[in-house]
């Protein structure tokens, strides 16, 4: 699981949609694991304004990683500024939760992640 | 200037959608001046030589492009349209290599012939060396013989086209992603040529972001990601995503075809209960700039019809009969190997699922594309579904004996363009259906028994 595909993850069970405390869910014993991959500014601008900035501080501080600016960048920003663009690639595209779990800040529901796959299915108390 | 586009004459109803994603893809303007579903040649304007080449090269169902030159049913119709429409073009073409080569649809020649035909072009005054590999320029007569010419002994083509080559479709990536030399596939797992066509169609593109809800194998997000998009995908079979071994998974199709900078995230969930965060529709949205709250730039998939693949979701299926599952599960469902109970559901209630989720998470102008089955027989057909916040852009059928299935593809609008007459409606057959407390499958006219058919 990329951290990008945490940003557009929230609690499965209905009734819990509608409380922010849903989202974004929060890494638990999470293992991390770095992927190599080629910087692709194209690609960080597009995923830019579609990312929840608020969310994102939330998740790469539960990480462990330095805290990002309170407010987002621009697009124009982003492409101007190398480093960011090298750190938000590093965040959000190259690291992957391998292990651990994703909990809902709202019902304390956990979801599982093995080998990097979330599992988001639901026992039928929750549906 | 006109160009002749030359399509492979397959998948006939899938070419000009194929063709307009790719204008659209490559912003190039593409006017259609002809075109048939029973010939491989279309007729097109197009702005510049550079445009024509940029919008075939990803194109499944193109051969080969052109710059026209002329065209005409009889071979003397063909040089006269030459000489009045080429002539200024001529003297760019007086030095460099070149050769001739024939393109015979439906249709063959012998050499020798060849031979005479391209002596009856000596009046263009090509003094270059003819070079048979890697010449500069080739130039083609294209020719639509008649279906069976060969065995009927047909001595002339119905038609003939002559052009300068610019450029070739890719061809080679149906290859390069061929079911049969794929590490991990399934029953379901879509054809190599059609997964392509499909992302074409969907507009995938570098540095975009595409999702498959029913990703099985994977073989859509595979094809996007080989047009340079980020695909995601999720199933409710976690073991679909998993595979069986090491090798075989759906990562290691990534890997095979060196695509994993390309692959998104992949998880197990069901699309009527899913995890991916959506913008709320209607007034609630507040004003929109039509990308923030939203995720995707497309959404490609093959849903389940239900029959072999066994459409399910996440419940119980009768819960007064068996009360005790319930317990059970809130007794067990941490246990690593619990299995949440499925039951079955109604294929147009899904579809109507996958368009609403797809109007609350794609981008403005972003596509959804999915297949249906349906009969060849009209009044059995299964219509379109519809949704007021996606305009249906085409619907391409590909036809079995039995049954047909079709590619329908839909654009996000933006929300000011949405018809709030059309918003009401839908909001008024939601509260009826809740008021008179049916489930979607009682109100479903779509039958278990009426798929069945379509088995053979
Ligand atoms: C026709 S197959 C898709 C095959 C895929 N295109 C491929 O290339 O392998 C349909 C898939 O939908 C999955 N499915 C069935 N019900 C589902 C649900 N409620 N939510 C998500 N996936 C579901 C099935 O497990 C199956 O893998
Ligand atoms: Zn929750």
């Amino acid at each position: 699981m990329k951290v990008l595909t945490l940003n557009f993850l929230t609690c499965a069970v209905k009734t819990c949609k509608s409380s922010a405390d849903s989202f974004p869910l929060h890494p638990k014993d999470a293992e991390l694991a770095h992927d190599d991959i080629e910087i692709n500014p194209e690609l960080l601008a597009n995923v830019l304004p579609r990312i929840d900035w608020t969310a994102l501080r939330t998740t790469s501080t539960e990480l462990g990683f330095p805290e990002l600016p309170a407010q987002p960048p621009t697009v124009e920003e982003l492409e101007a500024d190398e480093a960011l663009l090298k750190e938000l690639h590093s965040l959000l595209l190259e690291t992957q939760m391998m292990e651990g779990k994703l909990v809902c800040g709202c019902c304390g529901h956990e979801y599982a992640v093995r080998e990097g796959i979330a599992n988001f299915l639901l026992p039928s108390h929750l549906v | 200037m006109e160009y002749l586009i030359r399509f492979s004459q397959s998948h006939e109803t899938f070419r000009l959608p194929e063709i307009q994603a790719l204008a659209l893809i490559e912003k190039v303007d593409l006017k259609i001046v002809s075109y048939s579903l029973e010939s491989p040649f279309c007729i097109a304007t197009l702005p510049s030589e550079d445009a024509a080449r940029r919008l075939i090269r990803r194109s499944i169902l193109v051969q080969s492009i052109h710059e026209l030159w002329g065209s005409g049913a009889t071979r003397s119709a063909l040089h006269a349209s030459i000489r009045e429409h080429s002539a200024d073009l001529w003297p760019l073409y007086q030095t460099c290599s070149f050769k001739f080569t024939f393109d015979s649809y439906q249709g063959a020649r012998t050499s020798e012939t060849k031979k005479e035909i391209i002596n009856t072009f000596s009046y263009l005054p090509f003094n270059g060396p003819i070079k048979m590999r890697n010449p500069d320029q080739e130039f083609v007569l294209l020719e639509d013989w008649p279906w069976n010419s060969v065995p009927d002994g047909v001595l002339d083509p119905n038609y003939f086209y002559f052009g300068r080559l610019l450029g070739s479709g890719a061809r080679d990536l149906p290859q390069k992603l061929d079911l049969k030399k794929r590490r991990y596939i399934s029953t379901t797992s879509m054809d190599a040529e059609l997964a392509l066509v499909t992302a074409n169609i969907a507009l995938a593109a570098p540095g975009k972001l595409y999702y498959d809800p029913f990703v099985g194998t994977g073989s859509f997000p595979i094809a996007c990601a080989q047009f340079g998009a980020l695909a995601f995908g999720s199933d409710i079979d976690g073991r679909s995503i998993r595979g069986n071994d090491a090798k075989r998974t759906l990562r290691g199709n990534f890997e095979q075809y060196g695509l994993l900078d390309c692959m998104g995230g992949m998880f197990t969930a069901d699309l009527t209960n899913s995890p991916i965060r959506r913008a709320p529709l209607g007034k609630a949205a507040g004003e929109s700039d039509g990308v923030s709250g939203r995720i995707f730039d497309g959404i490609v998939c093959d849903p389940p019809y239900g029959v072999r693949e066994g459409l399910r979701v996440l419940g119980v299926r009768e819960p007064e009969k068996t009360p005790w599952i319930i317990p059970k599960g809130m007794e067990m469902y941490k246990l690593p190997e619990f299995v949440p109970p499925k039951k079955p559901y109604s294929f147009l209630a899904m579809l109507d699922d996958i368009l609403q989720f797809s109007a609350q998470t794609l981008v403005d102008n972003g596509r959804l594309s999915f297949w249906t089955p349906t009969a060849n027989d009209e009044d059995q057909e299964i219509p379109i579904p519809t949704h007021p916040y996606l305009e249906i852009v085409n619907v391409c059928t590909q036809v079995f004996n039995k049954w047909s299935r079709r590619l329908i593809t839909y654009r996000r609008i933006p929300d000011t363009e949405v018809d709030p007459e059309k918003v009401k409606a839908r909001e008024e057959e939601e509260s009826t259906q809740q008021l008179q407390g049916k489930t979607v499958d009682e109100l479903n006219p779509f039958r278990r028994a009426y798929f069945s058919k379509f088995e053979t």
